[in-house]
């Protein structure tokens, strides 16, 4: 895709999230993750392309099928995109809102939620009186309150402490055990590494995909074990090399896949 | 870890669509103004109607008879005979010959007093006052009084009460083509605040439309807010206008002013039309916020 008449910023990528997966997506600072994004939860249109939906092709979808759609997805902006008029609960409750459910049915829900990002004391508050990180946690609240499909979080713990961060990831982790497909974008790799799970490169509008941790464990197992039955045959014992630590995703090395990039 | 569970807020949902005191307040003045100006376009329309029923009934109401001096003849007694003659006609309720007195009196403002020689013929008038409703067969009459000799003209005031109803059809027109531009400006400028409004807004409307709503539930949040601020705007425009038309009607302005001017003639018309001016207003509003927002919307993906 690009921007106006602007450089092509991602191009000639292609993949799936299946469903109930958890993906996060990686790169540098302007790689383009926002924008790969902001085309998954239909934000933007592909210049060229094509982009499947739940079996939909975004180019040609209906206008007045966007709104369904979007209700099946929870987006958590990098920049939050709370609305500084409404306090916390409101803008949590927005969701359920705009779905035209009643106030008296969800209104416990909302509050639950809010405690469990601990924002209970905060519900009246308005987002401008909030630090980043509450703003941040208001904001995965809003995503995840009406228990959408797919959840797509753009630096969803850029503002927040290592602890809160580790507990936005569990309930996370937690929301995916129960259905939820997943996509987390994040320079975060102290984060990258709590989960077992694929993780999406991007870098100069090309995406590069590494499998699960558990998964490059078990093909690097299949390939030692491969090496050492040769080793065994052919003879002199050389000392294996010092293989690269595989939770270092910033380490190349490390790939096992190879090839992915297309 | 949370023991006993924050209560939510009490109270309703707040407000999706965020104050907008800045740009409102002019547009309600705006507005206000527009609803007070169709108002009295209305009320003027409405005062030219009901003046020139008044007018045309009391001129359709009366008769003149001119009884013009003749070679030998007693004008006196040929107009007392012209009204005894008329007042024997169907419809005619009352038939007043009016003397050498009236006639000089009705000449003193052009020609001063005492001015004229006594024996100088004048035409002598006869007031009839028809019922109304009732036509007079004024050809017969004529009939009659030539038949007795006298040189009479009838006139019926015809001609006056035709131009003075051509008058107020001019006058109704104009106020219902300003009535209709009034309503277009009206429609325009809301439709002109709508889209700044959206466009102001942006950031709501785009998280909005990302939870899921429908542009119909979007459209429908503009609708909501126009038509309260129409219909506010039409009551302070409505006070206002009736207060206006009462204050004309309070002094004595002439009548040909008074035709221009809106008339509080205090029947129910004007209370339907001051009542009816904020809906109205109310639903223009509306009605326009929605289609500008609506066709906004439609343009953005
Ligand atoms: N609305 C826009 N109009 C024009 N160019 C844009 C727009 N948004 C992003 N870009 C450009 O697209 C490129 C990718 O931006 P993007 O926001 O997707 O990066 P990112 O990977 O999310 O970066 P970060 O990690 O800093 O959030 C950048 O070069 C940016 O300048
Ligand atoms: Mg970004």
């Amino acid at each position: 895709m690009r921007y106006g008449r602007g450089p092509e910023i991602l191009r000639d990528l292609s993949f799936d999230l299946p469903r109930g997966s958890f993906q996060f997506l990686t790169g540098p600072s302007g790689a383009g993750k926002t924008s790969l994004l902001r085309l998954i939860y239909l934000a933007a249109k592909p210049s060229r392309g094509l982009i499947s939906y739940f079996g939909r092709d975004a180019a040609t979808l209906p206008r007045n099928e966007l709104p369904d759609l979007r209700r099946r997805v929870g987006v958590v902006f990098q920049e939050f995109r709370l609305l500084g008029h409404m306090n916390v609960f409101d803008n949590v409750a927005l969701p359920l809102r705009v779905a035209g459910r009643k106030r008296q049915d969800y209104a416990e829900d909302v509050a639950e939620l809010l405690a469990w990002v601990g924002l209970g004391e905060k519900m009246n508050a308005l987002p401008a009186t909030l630090s980043g990180g509450e703003q941040q946690r208001v904001a995965i609240a809003r995503a995840v309150v009406g228990q959408p499909e797919v959840l797509i979080a753009d630096e969803p713990t850029g503002n927040v402490d290592p602890e809160m961060g580790m507990r936005l990831l569990r309930l996370f982790a937690e929301l995916n055990k129960l259905g939820t497909t997943i996509i987390i974008a994040t320079h975060d790799l102290q984060l990258v590494r709590m989960l077992d799970a694929p993780v999406m490169t991007l870098s100069n509008g090309h995406l590069h995909i590494r499998p699960p941790r558990s998964e490059r464990l078990r093909m690097r197992e299949e390939a030692e074990a491969e090496a050492e039955a040769e080793r065994v045959s052919a003879a002199p014992a050389v000392a294996a090399p010092r293989t690269p630590d595989p939770d270092d995703p910033s380490n190349p090395d490390t790939d096992m896949t190879g090839g992915h990039d297309d | 870890m949370t023991d006993g569970l924050p209560k939510p807020p009490s109270g309703g949902n707040g407000r999706l669509l965020p104050p907008d005191a800045g740009r409102d307040r002019p547009l309600f003045v705006v507005a206000a103004i527009l609803v007070f100006l169709a108002c009295i376009a209305a009320l003027g329309a409405r005062g030219a109607w009901l003046q020139a029923q008044r007018w045309t009934t009391d001129l359709e109401t009366s008769l003149t008879i001119q009884i013009r001096p003749g070679e030998s003849r007693d004008a006196e007694a040929d107009a007392t005979l012209a009204a005894e003659i008329t007042a024997g006609f169907d419809g005619v309720e009352q038939a007043t010959s009016r003397g050498r007195d009236h006639a000089l009196a009705l000449l003193t403002p052009w020609l001063g007093e005492g001015n004229l020689p006594d024996d100088l013929p004048l035409p002598l008038l006869v007031d009839v006052r028809t019922r109304p409703g009732s036509l007079v067969d004024t050809e017969g009459l004529q009939a009659r009084l030539d038949a007795e000799g006298m040189t009479a003209r009838i006139d019926d005031h015809g001609r006056w009460a035709q131009a003075v109803r051509r008058a107020a059809g001019t006058a109704q027109a104009l106020g219902l083509g300003l009535l209709a531009l009034l309503a277009g400006a009206a429609a325009a400028v809301i439709a002109f605040a709508a889209r700044a409004s959206l466009a102001a807004r942006l950031d709501v409307i785009d998280a909005l439309h990302l939870c899921g709503a429908e542009d119909r539930f979007i459209a429908g949040l503009f609708q909501r807010r126009f038509f309260m601020l129409g219909l506010k705007a039409g009551v302070a425009g409505a006070i206002f206008a009736g207060l206006v038309s009462l204050l004309v009607s309070l002094g004595d302005a002439p009548a040909d002013m008074a035709f221009f001017l809106p008339q509080w003639a205090s029947d129910p018309f004007e209370f339907v039309l001051l009542a009816l001016a904020p809906i109205l207003a109310g639903l223009t509003s509306a009605i326009s916020a929605r289609l500008a927002v609506a066709s906004d919307l439609r343009g953005r993906w």
